[in-house]
């Protein structure tokens, strides 16, 4: 029981970490640009399979990471110039794009299944091998996972607080304010959604890694994990000024995987997955109240 | 110097609810000039600050600012040199963000938005000076969300925000209107401080008609996109209330009311 229990919550913090990457990056479409972004759906795998191929191209790992994020803000950057300069809703600019990236990919990997079993990435390769010891080998990566995230994070919460960062939140909340600046609102957009999605094909690459393939459907559902993360997150600490709404984000990103991983542990099967996810969703939303608050404030 | 020449605005042309706003409307506004603009609903005094601003589009015409046609110059470019507070208090200031950051998103317009710290903390104490002047307590909470302020507390932000670094045309639109009697006295009060203070070249639309008398050294009547009533340096100083609600009634009248 204690071994299920132990392997549960490991399990948990494996993935919680790495989806926990792909909500930052939604927590700033969402939260901060007030931008409901779609094409997370498409710049996730989009991550994974450009950090697959390469790999098997014989890239190092860890340069793959780099190339997965600026791949995503390339089309992070499309979404946005489809939304800022062809003047198309957010929402159908996220669809847009997401549906262009699912052909993309399949392009890209040649075929819906890639699998990189033999090869060397983050988790696994010689340098681990010669360094770490055996006892330590299952939490090998947990730790590489949260410390990537680490990082990530606190460059976020760097980014937030400067010049720029401040221009960015402005424009989420009102962008009016950021005209009168004589700064291009649509600019700003531009550059908060390639940031975002920079942030989910880097989670991409890196689930890719850790699962040690790619396949096309892994981007179904990630924007639904990526708002329920940061549902749970930002209600749960709503009042809790002192804890940084990135931290909350990876809080919300651990809360839902642990929901997740509970229900399937009580006999449900992975093929459930998305109804676990679909159900889990709907109930943050009635609970927190959140689509309220936004449809009120929208309207 | 700021001069509208020959403007002409339709809204919905071509269809059967066209509506000729402007036709052929000019006005030339002098440096300095503090200008109070009434008229009834719907007689163009915000489409008046929108076309100045470039949120709305002119069909043809010339806006010139400084003997320089700026009517092809998208709206943020124009934010340079204006300075606008709106009716809504929210409009101005970033509910979601502290005092503090505010003031640092202000007093940061015209410089590059790039990777240095927001809030340059040697600054700290110019914005808390800047906030005393208001006298609302506001310089002891720099560090709690815009949005838990007060309408008029918002508002005297707002004012102080588009204020606050170099520009030549302030633009108020109705910036008193939403707020309670006595806060929309310390609002008036403060911008015609600051309006003085700076000597910018104002333009201030109210349905206030005191403040209109009171305040500034011009005053405009629109009607139906144009201006009947063009008072300025003496005859200004000699209106009164009366006067105006009397020109109201004139047109009313005309109108068959």
């Amino acid at each position: 029981m204690i071994e299920f229990i132990f392997d549960l919550i490991l399990g948990v913090l494996e993935e919680g970490f790495a989806y926990a990457i792909m909500a930052l990056g939604v927590y700033i479409t969402y939260k901060i640009l007030d931008f409901p972004d779609l094409s997370v759906d498409g710049t996730f795998p989009l991550g994974g399979v450009v950090s697959v191929v390469l790999i098997i191209a014989g890239v190092s790992p860890v340069l793959t990471l780099l190339i997965s994020f600026l791949a995503g803000a390339l089309a992070g950057t499309f979404t946005g110039l489809i939304h800022v300069k062809l003047r198309v809703r957010d929402l159908f600019s996220g669809i847009i794009m997401m549906t262009a990236l699912y052909s993309i990919n399949l392009r890209i990997a040649g075929s819906p299944n890639v699998p990189i079993f033999s090869k060397e990435t983050i988790f696994e390769n010689s340098f681990l091998e010669k360094f770490i010891s055996d006892k330590f080998k299952p939490y090998i990566t947990v730790t590489i996972l949260l410390i990537i995230l680490l990082i990530m994070k606190l460059i976020l919460d760097f980014y937030l607080n400067t010049k720029s960062g401040y221009l960015l939140r402005a424009v989420g909340d009102n962008s009016t304010l950021v005209t009168s600046l004589a700064i291009d609102k649509g600019k700003v957009k531009i550059i908060g959604l390639a940031l975002a999605n920079g942030l989910v094909a880097l989670a991409g690459a890196i689930y890719c890694q850790k699962s040690g393939y790619f396949e096309i459907s892994m981007g179904t559902g990630t924007m639904t994990i990526g708002l329920a993360s940061v549902i749970i997150g930002t209600n749960l600490f709503r009042k809790a000024s002192f804890i940084k709404s990135t931290s909350a984000v990876i809080i919300g990103s651990l809360l839902y995987k642990l929901c997740v991983s509970i229900a399937i542990s009580f006999g449900l099967e992975n093929s459930d997955l998305r109804l676990i996810t679909a159900i889990l969703f709907l109930g943050i939303l009635v609970v927190s109240n959140d689509r309220k608050r936004k449809v009120k404030s929208n309207a | 110097m700021l001069e509208l020449r020959n403007i002409n605005k339709f809204y919905n042309p071509g269809t059967i609810n066209e509506m000729c706003l402007f036709d052929r409307f000019n006005l030339t506004i002098k440096d300095h000039e503090f200008v109070s603009v009434v008229g009834s609903n719907g007689s163009g005094k915000t489409s008046l600050l929108n076309i100045i601003c470039g949120s709305i589009p002119i069909d043809s015409g010339g806006i010139i600012i400084n003997d320089k046609d700026i009517s092809n110059i998208p709206e943020f470019k124009r934010g340079r040199h204006i300075g606008r507070v709106y009716q809504n208090p929210s409009m101005g200031t970033c509910p979601n963000m502290t005092i503090l950051e505010n003031m640092s998103l202000a007093d940061n317009k015209g410089k590059p938005f790039n990777l240095r710290k927001g809030t340059t903390k040697s600054r700290i104490d110019y914005y808390r000076e800047l906030l005393r002047s208001l006298n609302l307590g506001l310089e002891d909470k720099l560090n709690i969300p815009v949005g838990s302020l007060s309408g008029g507390q918002r508002q005297a932000m707002s004012l102080l925000m588009s204020t606050m670094t170099p520009i030549e045309f302030l633009i108020l639109d109705e910036h008193t209107a939403a707020l309670d009697p006595k806060t929309a006295e310390i609002i008036m009060e403060l911008t015609d401080k600051i309006v003085k203070e700076k000597k910018l070249t104002t333009i201030m639309i109210t349905h206030n008609l005191r403040y209109a008398v009171e305040y500034g050294n011009r005053l405009i009547m629109m009607h139906q996109g144009n201006v009947i009533m063009d008072k300025s340096g003496e005859e200004k100083n000699n209106l009164k209330v009366d006067d105006i609600l009397d020109k109201f009634t004139e047109i009313s009248i005309e109108l068959g009311n």
